[in-house]
């Protein structure tokens, strides 16, 4: 218990620091905002006044607790370049890149799983080994390239979506999901691949382990001996990999939003680096790291629950 | 004892060494100039005469896939090169000497390697600008702390081995046991690190390119651009997109392939008075 | 109950490697064999090829292994399957490793009840809390719950022999059973086994190097030299009277005041 509390210290320390580095770099370092909000009205006049009133003329540790105050409440400032406040641009965004990583994550445990355990099944045979060659392949395509590929097959050639055209969930929640399962496929995929070589991997060493061998003896077959003893020693280690691939996930739905043209905030974010729209794009980071964050430390922290020989003395 | 042949690394030095090859062709010789546009020859498709076919620029694919292909190498290596350089000192000093200072740095180090290295670089760029030598720099500062961590890992490792103590004793500078001594034993695991970062490199910068903060439109062509750029035309004239696609695919098959083959341990089969096959 | 006629057992590594040759045994209901030998005389080998443990692609067995009017080395493997847990038991060294080390003490003694019978839950329950009091676990309700690492090594390897047992198996295995655990435990599993033995009338076939610990349990014995049974009969007989040249080498070796006994 004293070690939950402990993991959530350093959960809010970490989170901290990386706010004040955010803040460093998009407050402080990048510049004068003046200039670009006043646009072409910018007199030198106008520019202090707006500093005045923007409060950017205090000492910098002031400015930082002022804008982490706001951050947490919910002020996250305003847009340059869209004129709204950055909570209404990104309300609706969220939830649809929020929707998209989880689908990718869910298809990587359900494509996966079952297909690494069949390979330990089968493992050193030919048709093991002639799909791991295409399981390497597959891994070394860039998820984007896959979408691409995605969008001219199943988008043009075969129709099952209309490229370019997103469907609100909102209007049609059956077309939503039907039209993300694209772009959350071309993620999931090099990503299963990973999965699936790590899976495989740890379940053909632990094949080889004193307890596979009592359990044959006991008379379970090679199915049952998967299932039962084998497939709960491979996990544990394999949940770190988990975390870490639902953090790339994030990351590459960014991309993914770009080639399926998706309104999330990963095509929001790459808008707004281009404009140098500050306000968004520190908001946007902050989002994502504490959601990575978080991730990591329940991973972390689950890591400690699932193994008995931890929880256990 | 039969050994089976280690499939991954041959494949991969294959791939890899006709990649290089193409490549470094490249640089002396390509079919056409890679950036010369020829708005009569727009949009064909691969034939005799352009093996690839051409762009909506009429810019030949081959010889602009050759070149980017090269830019991303150019770009990817010396990325890797700056964080394994870096990386290795870092991580053999903090490795080797340990102390308070290993432990701050590696609490910053987990604090890193969390984040998704994509984002940050995009955060930077955002400040700085994009190109490709602030893309080099940028990856590369990146990379550092990964192979920190894998470098101090082992270095501390091997700090307690029979073989450094004895050096110790003998009154072996630090600075000679580290080079000298430590750093050919991990040699295996160094390489491996770096066709890893190798193939993060290549991915981070086409995907980059892509996003379009990583090379520019009016530099040397780069694969990840032309991904972008050829994405509009994959109805009338898909070559562009899956060329340039495939190659950044077999680029990181390769190193890939390289990668698993160094950490490959030739696999007798050992004594199996436990297994069990129920195919005979 | 078990005849071995002729049995011969090669590896495919690479090079030829023969582990057993030409070997003939028998053990009737009830009986506690020994096999003893150094290691790599094969006996383990033996054991295993009893056990159906043997990975068929990699290992070349001929001969009969008759366990109770059928030749398993002719069974297929789910005809095996039924044996293995059931009629046929097997201790081995590790306890350690040889437990899963995921899974609560009491679910892995149940595990041959729940692949070989129909009992519900709360029988097997019952049965593995009864089995482990039979083989001195203390306090089974807690250990019940507790995992591989909770337990000592001695516990561990009596949490093994309850697994083994709970099915009242024809034949018990055991591979060096207690090689891996200090001298006053391995006296008292001695113990256990003997009076499963006495009490159940559960044959036991004990490989192990160490010719004191066999000759605390079992009445036979058989040894083994290079893939060969060179010398069988009652272990007292053995002891006082070796007759083979690697018999007197194994006895002085463990007990150097019957040198003068001895060649």
């Amino acid at each position: 218990m004293h070690y939950v509390v402990k993991r959530i210290c350093i959960f809010i320390l970490t989170l901290l620091v990386i706010s004040m580095l955010v803040f460093l770099a998009f407050q402080i370092i990048s510049g004068d905002p003046t200039t670009n909000m006043l646009g072409t009205h910018s007199t030198p006049e106008r520019v202090e006044a707006l500093r005045e009133e923007l409060g950017l003329n205090d000492p910098v540790i002031l400015r930082y607790f002022r804008w982490l105050g706001d951050f947490i409440t919910g002020d996250f400032g305003t847009s340059f370049s869209y004129n709204m406040p950055v909570s209404e641009l990104i309300a609706g965004k969220i939830g649809v890149s929020a929707a998209l990583t989880v689908i990718s994550f869910l298809m990587v445990l359900i494509i996966s799983f079952p297909i690494a355990t069949l390979l330990a099944r089968y493992a050193h045979t030919f048709f093991d080994r002639f799909c791991m060659l295409i399981n390497q392949l597959i891994m070394s395509m860039p998820p984007f390239f896959i979408g691409i590929i995605f969008t001219y097959v199943f988008g043009l050639i075969l129709n099952l979506f209309t490229v370019g055209k997103f469907i609100p969930y909102s209007e049609n929640p059956a077309g939503f999901f039907g039209f993300l399962l694209f772009p959350a496929l071309a993620i999931a995929l090099p990503k299963s691949a990973m999965v699936i070589k790590l899976l495989r991997g740890g379940m053909v060493r632990e094949m080889s382990e004193d307890y596979v061998r009592t359990a044959y003896s006991r008379g379970n077959s090679r199915w049952q001996v998967l299932r039962s003893h084998v497939m709960r020693n491979t996990i544990i280690p394999v949940i770190t990999f988990l975390a870490v691939t639902l953090v790339d996930i994030i990351a590459g739905s960014i991309i993914i939003e770009q080639v399926f043209t998706i309104p999330g905030i990963g095509r929001l974010l790459m808008a707004c680096i281009i404009k140098r729209d500050f306000p968004v794009v520190q908001t946007i980071i902050m989002i994502i790291a504490t959601v990575v964050i978080t991730v990591n430390n329940i991973a972390d922290i689950s890591y400690k629950y699932i193994d008995p020989r931890i929880r256990f003395r | 004892m039969r050994r089976t042949p280690n499939f991954n690394l041959i494949f991969g030095c294959m791939i890899t060494g006709l990649t290089i090859g193409a490549i470094v062709l490249g640089y002396f010789w390509t079919p056409y100039e890679p950036n010369v546009m020829s708005m009569a020859d727009k949009n064909l498709a691969p034939c005799a005469a352009h093996w690839l076919g051409t762009d909506n620029f009429g810019r030949d694919v081959l010889s602009r896939v050759m070149e980017g292909a090269g830019t991303t190498l150019n770009i990817a290596f010396l990325a890797v090169a700056i964080g394994a350089i870096f990386g290795t000192i870092i991580g053999g000093l903090t490795g080797y000497f340990g102390g308070t200072l290993d432990e701050i740095l590696m609490r910053i180090n987990d604090a890193f390697t969390a984040f998704p290295s994509i984002l940050l670089a995009l955060v930077i760029i955002s400040i700085t600008g994009s190109g490709k030598n602030n893309v080099i720099i940028i990856l590369g500062i990146l990379f550092i702390p990964s192979f920190a961590r894998v470098i101090r890992s082992e270095f501390a490792k091997q700090r307690n081995r029979d073989y450094v103590k004895n050096a110790q004793l003998m009154g072996v500078s630090h600075r000679r046991i580290m080079f000298v001594h430590i750093l050919p034993n991990i040699m295996n695991v160094l390489l491996s690190s770096i066709a890893i970062g190798f193939n993060n490199a290549v991915l981070a910068e086409a995907s980059m390119s892509y996003l379009g903060v990583g090379v520019g439109p009016t530099e040397r062509a780069s694969l990840g651009r032309m991904l972008l750029d050829s994405q509009a035309y994959m109805t009338t004239s898909p070559w562009m997109a899956l060329s340039a696609g495939f190659s950044i695919s077999i680029m990181i098959l390769g190193f890939a392939l390289i990668s698993e083959g160094l950490g490959y341990r030739p696999t007798w089969r050992p004594r199996p008075k436990r297994r069990r096959k129920a195919n005979a | 109950m078990l005849s071995i006629k002729n049995l011969e057992v090669s590896f495919n590594d690479g090079r030829e490697n023969v582990a057993v040759r030409g070997l003939d045994l028998d053990m009737a209901e009830g009986e506690t064999l020994g096999l003893v030998g150094e290691s790599g005389c094969g006996k383990t080998v033996t054991a295993l090829t009893v056990a159906g443990l043997l990975e068929k692609g990699y290992a070349n067995i001929a001969g009969e292994v008759i366990f109770e009017g059928r030749d398993l080395l002719k069974c297929t493997v789910n005809e095996l399957r039924l044996l293995q847990g059931k009629d046929i038991g097997v201790i081995f060294q590790e306890p350690m490793t040889s437990l899963d080390p995921l899974m609560k003490i009491g679910r892995q003694i149940e595990e041959t009840l729940k692949l070989h019978s129909k009992f519900s839950a709360e029988e097997r329950r019952k049965m593995a809390l009864e089995v482990m009091k039979l083989v001195g676990l203390p306090e089974p309700e807690e250990t019940y719950k507790k995992y591989p690492h909770q337990l000592s090594g001695g516990q561990r390897q009596r949490a093994m022999i309850a697994a083994a047992f709970i099915t009242r198996p024809k034949l018990l295995i055991l591979d060096e059973p207690t090689t891996a655990l200090d001298v006053t435990i391995q006296a008292q599993i001695l113990e256990l086994l003997k009076r499963l033995n006495e009490k159940c009338g559960i044959s036991l076939l004990f490989i192990s190097h160490d010719l004191r610990v066999v000759r605390r349990v079992c009445k036979k014995v058989a040894v083994m030299y290079n893939g060969r049974i060179v010398e069988y009969g009652d272990t007292e007989e053995i002891f006082e009277h070796p007759k083979h040249e690697y018999t007197k080498q194994l006895i002085s070796a463990v007990s150097p005041w019957r040198k003068s006994n001895v060649g």
